[in-house]
C-alpha cells in the first residue's frame, strides 16, 4: 500500500466558454482592492527569481505591502539567471505563421497532453506582454541590424518565436526583474530580506498566514505575517543531488506548504536534458548545460565496443555508432529532449558518456562558421574540461534540468489553502509532462508580472483576516517545529556529512526514477529510501551551531526535504503506469521502444496530500479536459 | 596532485590563514568542489568547514568571490572562481585563499562577505520606471544594434564584487558603471539617464567605496571583461547631471 | 550648475584634478618650451625672462598655478583618504593590471610638490643657487648643471612627472568623460621629459655653456 485514493479535485476558478476570452473574463469578474487599501493589504514572497522578483515588484507597484525574501545574499543571484538558450513569445514578428493559438497548441502537445488547456492558453495570451515589458525595462534582447528584435527557433516548434539576449537569456531578464525589484525597495513598498530561508508555513484558522524564516547569519528564527503568502521558489531538481540546478535550489518551502496541506501535483515529471557536461569524478558537485542548439551541426556516436579504451579521435568511422541517426532516421540527431536522453542512457553510461562530434561540420562549414555559431559554448566546454572541441569531440551526457512538478495550483495560482498562491517552476505548471524550451521563463514571468497581480486582489479583498502574532497557538507551535528540526539536527552529531546522504540519495533517484521508470527499480527506491531517511537522523553530522552562519546547517534541512519528497515523487511514478513526457515507464512503450501514453486511465492530474512522514499519501485526481488540441501519439523515427 | 591550501578563516572581529595540505586532488576539479573535499574532511574530522558563497557553479549567478593568490577569482581571465579547475595549479603549490575585503564588504564568515551595498546602489537608480502592464509594444522603438550590443556588454556584469576586491582604492565604480551604461545607451533608459548616474554615484559614495583613479585593476579581475570605457560614460553622465539644471 | 553637489562625489573631485592637472600640464608643456630657448643662447633665454615679467605674465600665473596645484592636492589627499579606509588589506595581493606610473600618481606627485619647493629656492628666489642672480637665468642654469647631484635629482623629478603625467593624462581624459587611448598619455609624457631633460644634459656635457 503505497497510497490511497481520495475525493477527485477540480479547478473551481477557471471560467467556462470560450477559451481565448477565459483571462478577460477571470480578470473582470475578480474583486479588486482599491488603492487606499492596498497600503493595508500585505504580501509575502518567497523567492527573487523570474516568478518571484517580478511578482513582488509589481506587487510593490500596485501599493501593497510586501516583504520578499531568498536564500542568496541578493535577489539577482536566484536561479533563473543560469537560463541561457531564450524566452517564447507569440509576437509573430517574423510573419512566419505564429499565433497565441499556436503557441498554445505547441506547448499543449510538447507537455504530452498532461496540462490544463486553459492554464496554457493565458500563457500564450501573456507572452506578448512579457516582451514588451522587459524591453521597457532596457532587458538588451539580441536585436538585428534594422535594430528590432532577433529570434531564433527552439526544439518543438516550426517558427521563430525564442527571444533571447546571447546565451544569458535568463540573466537579462532576471536583472531586469531584479532592477524593477529594487526600485519598490527603495520606495519602501517592499521590504527584502536576503539570506533568509523559509523553513515553515503558518496556517491559522485555515489560511496562510505567514512564515517562519531562519536568518542565515544571525542564525535568528523568526516569525513573518501577511494577508497572503506567495511561493516562488523554483524547481526541486536538486533531489537527484547532480542536477544542472544551482547548489541551493531546494524544495523546503513547497514541502513544508505540502506537509500544511498544500497538494502536491505530478511530483515525478522531471525532465532531463540531453547535452550536459558529463561527470569527471567522485567530486562532481553539479552538471552543467550545453544548450540544445549544438545538435543542429553535431553528430552523436559512441564506439560499437563498449569497452573501447581509445581516444576518440583514433577510432575509425567503422567502428562508431551513429546510434540517434540509427535508430531515428527521420529526426536524427534533433530527436526531442527526452528521447535523446533516454537512448544515450541505453547505449552507454555517466562515465564514458557520448560524443557530439563536430568534425563533419568544421569540414563542410570551416572552423570559423563553427566558431562563430558556437563559440562560447565550446569555450565554456573547454573551461570546464580541459578538452578542445574543434580537435576533440565534446563529451556530453544527460542530466536532470527541470522539474514539471509542483504544488497544485488553480487557474489564480491558488494553492488548496486558502491565501498560499504557488507561482513558477515551483506549482505543477503549465508543461504538463514535459517542458518545452524557452517556456520555463515565459511562464515565471507571466505568473509574476501579470497573472498573480491580476487576480490576488480577488483574495485580498475579503482581508483582513484578524490579528495574528507570535502568541498565538498556531505560531507558537510552527515556531518551535522548526526551532526544534534544527536543534535536532545538529544534536545528532552522527559520523555522515550530509554530503554524502545527498549523493546516495541522488544516484538512488538518478537509476531508478531517472529517465527510465520500471516497477521493480521503484518498489526498491520506496524500500530503500526510508531507510536512508532514518540512518540520515541517526548519524548525520551537522558542526557548529545554529547560531550564526553554518552552511551546513542549511544543506542538512534541505536533504532532510529532499527524503521526503524523493519517496513521493516515486509513489507518483509508481502509481502512474503509462509513459509521458519526461516519464518514461518500461512497461509502457511501443514496439519500438517509444513512450505509450495511456490517455483512458492517465489524462489526469496527480495532486498528492501529505499524511505523514512514511504514510501513504492521498491522491486526489483532476481530470484533464482537452476540448481544443485533440491528444495524439508522438513518433520520430 | 598535491596542493597546500591557506585559508583565510574568522569567526569574529579577526582572522588568520590556516594551513591545509590536500593530497589526491584531481586535475579535472574546479576549485570549489576542491573546498567540498576539504569540508568534508573537516567535518568527519569534527571541525567546521570553511564557508564560502557560491551556487551556481556556471559563472553566472555572481555568488562565488574569492581571493586566490592575491587575484581576484584566480589566475584564470575571464573566470570565476566557481569555473576555475585545478589544471591551472602546478602539483604542490600554495595557494592563498582570502575573501573579498573592502570597507564596504564586511566579512560575515570564513570567506564569506556581505555585498549588500550593491544592492542599495541598484536601488539608488539603477532601473528603468515602468510598471508592469505600462509598456508599448517591443517594436515601437527600434534600437541600433551596436547601442543594443554595447548595452548588452555592460549588463554582462554579474555583481560578483571582484572589482571591488582588486582595487587598491575599494571603489565599485565599475559595478556601478556597467549599470549605468547598460542602461544609459539604450533608449528605454534615456528619461532617467543623468538622475541615474548622480543617484548612483551618491549610493555608491556613501556606502564607503573609493574614488575611482581609472587603475585599471578592476577590469582585468573582471569575469565579465567589462570594460574601462563603461566609467568614461558615467563620468560624462554624472558631469551632466551636475553642470545642467537638476530634475529634481 | 551644481558645483558643490558634483565636488561632493568622488567622481566630482576627480574632475577638479583633471581640470587643475590640465592647467599645471599647461603650465609645464609653456615652461618647457621656454627652457627650450636656453639653445639660442642667453640673450635669448634671458630676454624671454624679463619679457615675461615686463607683460605682468608672472604673478597671474603664480597665482593661478597656487590655486591649481591647492585644490589639486586637496582633492588627491581627500580622495586617498577615502580609498584608504575603503580598500582591503590582504595577506597576499598581486597587482595584475596597473601600471607602475598608476600605482605612483600619489608619491609621485608628492615628489614633484618637494622638487617644486627646491627648484624655486634655486631658480627663482637663488638661495640654493651656485650662481644665484636674479635675472641671470642662464648663468643660473649653467651653473647648476655643472654639478652632477643636480642634474641627478632634477632628472628624477623630470621622469617623476613624467610617469605623473603619462597616467594622469590618460585618467584625466577618462574622468572628463571621453574616452581614448592610453598612448596618448605617453606620447605627451615623453615629449615633457625630452623637452625639459634636454636642458641639463646640454649643460652637462658642455653643449650649453
Ligand atoms: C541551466 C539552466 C538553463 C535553463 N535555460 C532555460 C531557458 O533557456 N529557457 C527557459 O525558459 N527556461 C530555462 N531553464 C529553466 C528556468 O530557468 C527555470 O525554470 C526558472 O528560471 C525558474 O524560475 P523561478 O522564479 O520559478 O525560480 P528560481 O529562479 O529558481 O528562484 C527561486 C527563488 O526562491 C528562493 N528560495 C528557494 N527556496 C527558498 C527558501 N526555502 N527560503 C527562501 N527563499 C528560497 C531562491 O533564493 C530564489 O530566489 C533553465 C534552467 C537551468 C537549470
Ligand atoms: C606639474 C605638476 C602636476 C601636473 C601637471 C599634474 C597633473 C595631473 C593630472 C592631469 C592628473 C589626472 C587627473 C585625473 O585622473 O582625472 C593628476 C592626478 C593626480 N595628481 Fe597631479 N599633477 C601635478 C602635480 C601634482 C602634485 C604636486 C601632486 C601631489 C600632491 C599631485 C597628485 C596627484 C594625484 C594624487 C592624482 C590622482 C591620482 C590618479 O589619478 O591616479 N599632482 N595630476
Ligand atoms: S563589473 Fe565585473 S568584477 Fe565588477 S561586479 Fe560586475 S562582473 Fe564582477
Ligand atoms: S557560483 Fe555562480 S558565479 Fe560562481
Amino acid at each position: 500500500m503505497y497510497f490511497t485514493e481520495g475525493s477527485p479535485i477540480a479547478d473551481q476558478r477557471v471560467p467556462a466558454g470560450p477559451i481565448e476570452t477565459r483571462w478577460d473574463r477571470r480578470r473582470f469578474s475578480a474583486r479588486l482592492v482599491n488603492p487606499a487599501n492596498r497600503r493595508n493589504r500585505s504580501v509575502i514572497v518567497v523567492g527573487t527569481g523570474l516568478a518571484g522578483g517580478s511578482a513582488a515588484a509589481t506587487l510593490g507597484e500596485l501599493g501593497y505591502q510586501v516583504k520578499s525574501f531568498c536564500y542568496q545574499d541578493s535577489p539577482r543571484r536566484a536561479h533563473s539567471i543560469a537560463a541561457q538558450g531564450g524566452i517564447n513569445a507569440a509576437k509573430n514578428y517574423r510573419n512566419d505563421g505564429d499565433s497565441v493559438h499556436r503557441l498554445f497548441y505547441d506547448t499543449v502537445k510538447g507537455g504530452d497532453f498532461r496540462s490544463r488547456e486553459s492554464n496554457v492558453h493565458r500563457l500564450a495570451q501573456v507572452s506578448v506582454e512579457i516582451i514588451d515589458q522587459c524591453v521597457a525595462q532596457g532587458v538588451p534582447f539580441a536585436r538585428e541590424y534594422g535594430g528590432l528584435l532577433d529570434t531564433r527557433s527552439f526544439g518543438g516548434a516550426q517558427v521563430s518565436r525564442t527571444f533571447y539576449a546571447r546565451g544569458q537569456t535568463g540573466q537579462q531578464l532576471l536583472l531586469g526583474a531584479y532592477q524593477a525589484l529594487e526600485r519598490q525597495v527603495a520606495a519602501g513598498r517592499v521590504e527584502m530580506h536576503p539570506r533568509t530561508e523559509m523553513l515553515d508555513l503558518i496556517v491559522v484558522d485555515g489560511r496562510a498566514r505567514g512564515i517562519v524564516v531562519r536568518d542565515l547569519v544571525s542564525g535568528a528564527v523568526s516569525t513573518h505575517f501577511a494577508d497572503a503568502v506567495v511561493l516562488a521558489t523554483g524547481g526541486y531538481g536538486n533531489v537527484f543531488h547532480l542536477s544542472t540546478n544551482a547548489k541551493g535550489c531546494n524544495a523546503t518551502a513547497i514541502w513544508r506548504a505540502h506537509r500544511r496541506g498544500a497538494l502536491f501535483a505530478n511530483p515525478c515529471f522531471t525532465q532531463i536534458h540531453p547535452t550536459c557536461i558529463p561527470i569527471s569524478g567522485d567530486h562532481q558537485s553539479k552538471l552543467t548545460l550545453m544548450s540544445e542548439s549544438l545538435r543542429n551541426d553535431g553528430r552523436v556516436w559512441v564506439p560499437r565496443d563498449r569497452n573501447d579504451t581509445r581516444a576518440p579521435n583514433d577510432i575509425p568511422e567503422a567502428d562508431r555508432d551513429y546510434f540517434l541517426e540509427r535508430m531515428y532516421p527521420a529526426f536524427g540527431n534533433l530527436v526531442p529532449r527526452d528521447i535523446a536522453s533516454r537512448a544515450a542512457k541505453n547505449i552507454s553510461d555517466e562515465k564514458r558518456g557520448v560524443y557530439l562530434d563536430f568534425a563533419d561540420a568544421i569540414a563542410r562549414l570551416g572552423a570559423l562558421a563553427v566558431e562563430q555559431r558556437y563559440g562560447n559554448l565550446f569555450e565554456m566546454y573547454q573551461r570546464i574540461t580541459g578538452d578542445d572541441p574543434y580537435r576533440t569531440p565534446m563529451r556530453i551526457y544527460p542530466a536532470v534540468h527541470y522539474t514539471m512538478g509542483g504544488l497544485w495550483v488553480d487557474y489564480d495560482l491558488r494553492s488548496t489553502i486558502p491565501g498560499l498562491f504557488v507561482i513558477g517552476e515551483a506549482n505543477f505548471s503549465d508543461h504538463g509532462a514535459n517542458r518545452l524550451g524557452a517556456s520555463a521563463l515565459m511562464q515565471g514571468l507571466a505568473d509574476g508580472y501579470f497573472v498573480l497581480p491580476g487576480v490576488i486582489g480577488d483574495y485580498l479583498a475579503d482581508a483582513p483576516f484578524g490579528p495574528v502574532d507570535d502568541s498565538h497557538p498556531m505560531v507558537a507551535d510552527t515556531v518551535s517545529e522548526v526551532r526544534g528540526r534544527v536543534k535536532t539536527l545538529l544534536a545528532v552529531d552522527g559520523d555522515r556529512t550530509v554530503e554524502s546522504f545527498h549523493r546516495e540519495l541522488g544516484r538512488l533517484m538518478w537509476d531508478e526514477c531517472g529517465m527510465e521508470r520500471d516497477e521493480a527499480g521503484l518498489r526498491k527506491a520506496l524500500e530503500r529510501i526510508p531507510e536512508l531517511r532514518e540512518e540520515f537522523w541517526q548519524r548525520v553530522k551537522v558542526p557548529g551551531t545554529g547560531e550564526r552562519l553554518n552552511q551546513e546547517l542549511e544543506k542538512a534541512g534541505r536533504v532532510a526535504d529532499f527524503f521526503e519528497l524523493a519517496e513521493l515523487m516515486c509513489v507518483d511514478a509508481l502509481h502512474r503506469r503509462e509513459s509521458c513526457g519526461g516519464h518514461f515507464r518500461s512497461e509502457s512503450q511501443t514496439e519500438d521502444g517509444e513512450a505509450l501514453r495511456d490517455d483512458a486511465n492517465f489524462s489526469y492530474v496527480a495532486a498528492w496530500e501529505y499524511t505523514g512522514v512514511g504514510r501513504p499519501p492521498v491522491l486526489h485526481k483532476e481530470e484533464l479536459v482537452f476540448e481544443h488540441v485533440t491528444p495524439s501519439t508522438r513518433s520520430y523515427a | 596532485m598535491k596542493l597546500t591550501l591557506r585559508i583565510w578563516r574568522q569567526s569574529g572581529a579577526t582572522g588568520r590563514l590556516v594551513e591545509y595540505v590536500l593530497d589526491d586532488l584531481s586535475p579535472d576539479m574546479s576549485f570549489l568542489e576542491m573546498l567540498d573535499v576539504l569540508n568534508e574532511r573537516l567535518i568527519t574530522e569534527g571541525q567546521e568547514p570553511v564557508a564560502f558563497d557560491h551556487d551556481c557553479r556556471e559563472g553566472i549567478c555572481g555568488m562565488c568571490g574569492l581571493m586566490i593568490n592575491g587575484m581576484a577569482h584566480g589566475p584564470e581571465k575571464a573566470t570565476t572562481a566557481c569555473q576555475l579547475h585545478l589544471r591551472h595549479f602546478r602539483d604542490g603549490d600554495v595557494v592563498t585563499v582570502e575573501p573579498w575585503r573592502a570597507e564596504p564588504f564586511p566579512v560575515v564568515r570564513d570567506l564569506v562577505v556581505d555585498r549588500s551595498a550593491f544592492d542599495r546602489i541598484v536601488a539608488a537608480g539603477g532601473y528603468v520606471s515602468v510598471p508592469a502592464g505600462s509598456a508599448p509594444d517591443a517594436h515601437a522603438t527600434p534600437v541600433p544594434k551596436p547601442d543594443a550590443d554595447t548595452a548588452f556588454e555592460a549588463a554582462a556584469c554579474i555583481g560578483c564584487g571582484a572589482c571591488v576586491a582588486a582595487c587598491p582604492n575599494g571603489s565599485a565604480m565599475l559595478f556601478t558603471a556597467a549599470k549605468a551604461t547598460h542602461l544609459g545607451v539604450l533608449p528605454q533608459g534615456q528619461p532617467e539617464r543623468y538622475s541615474r548616474a548622480r543617484d548612483m554615484v551618491a549610493e555608491h559614495d556613501a556606502s564607503g567605496f573609493g574614488g575611482c583613479t581609472n587603475t585599471g585593476e578592476c577590469t582585468s579581475a573582471c569575469p565579465k571583461g567589462i570594460p574601462l570605457t563603461t566609467i568614461a560614460r558615467l563620468n560624462a553622465d554624472l558631469l551632466r547631471a551636475h553642470t545642467t539644471r537638476s530634475d529634481r | 550648475m551644481d558645483t558643490i553637489g558634483l565636488y561632493r562625489t568622488t567622481v566630482g573631485k576627480k574632475v577638479v584634478m583633471a581640470v587643475t592637472g590640465a592647467g599645471l600640464l599647461l603650465y609645464v608643456v609653456v615652461h618647457m618650451l621656454g627652457n627650450l630657448t636656453v639653445f639660442s643662447g642667453p640673450d635669448a633665454i634671458n630676454g624671454y625672462g624679463h619679457w615675461l615679467r615686463e607683460i605682468g605674465a608672472v604673478w597671474p600665473t603664480r597665482v593661478a598655478l597656487l590655486a591649481c596645484v591647492t585644490l589639486h592636492f586637496v582633492a588627491a589627499y581627500q580622495l586617498t583618504a577615502k580609498a584608504r579606509k575603503a580598500r582591503g588589506r590582504y595577506e597576499h595581493r598581486r597587482r595584475v593590471q596597473g601600471s607602475y606610473a598608476a600605482r605612483t600618481m600619489r608619491w609621485g606627485g608628492v615628489i614633484i610638490a618637494l622638487f617644486v619647493v627646491y627648484h624655486l629656492l634655486d631658480l627663482t628666489v637663488g638661495w640654493l643657487n651656485p650662481n644665484g642672480i636674479p635675472g641671470e637665468i642662464h648663468a643660473n642654469v649653467v651653473a647648476d648643471f655643472q654639478h652632477w647631484y643636480v642634474v641627478l635629482a632634477y632628472a628624477i623629478a623630470v621622469l617623476a612627472l613624467g610617469f605623473h603625467i603619462r597616467h594622469g593624462v590618460w585618467s584625466a581624459i577618462q574622468t572628463l568623460g571621453v574616452t581614448t587611448s592610453r598612448v596618448i598619455g605617453l606620447g605627451v609624457a615623453v615629449a615633457i621629459c625630452a623637452g625639459f631633460l634636454s636642458v641639463p644634459f646640454a649643460v652637462f656635457t658642455g653643449l650649453v655653456s
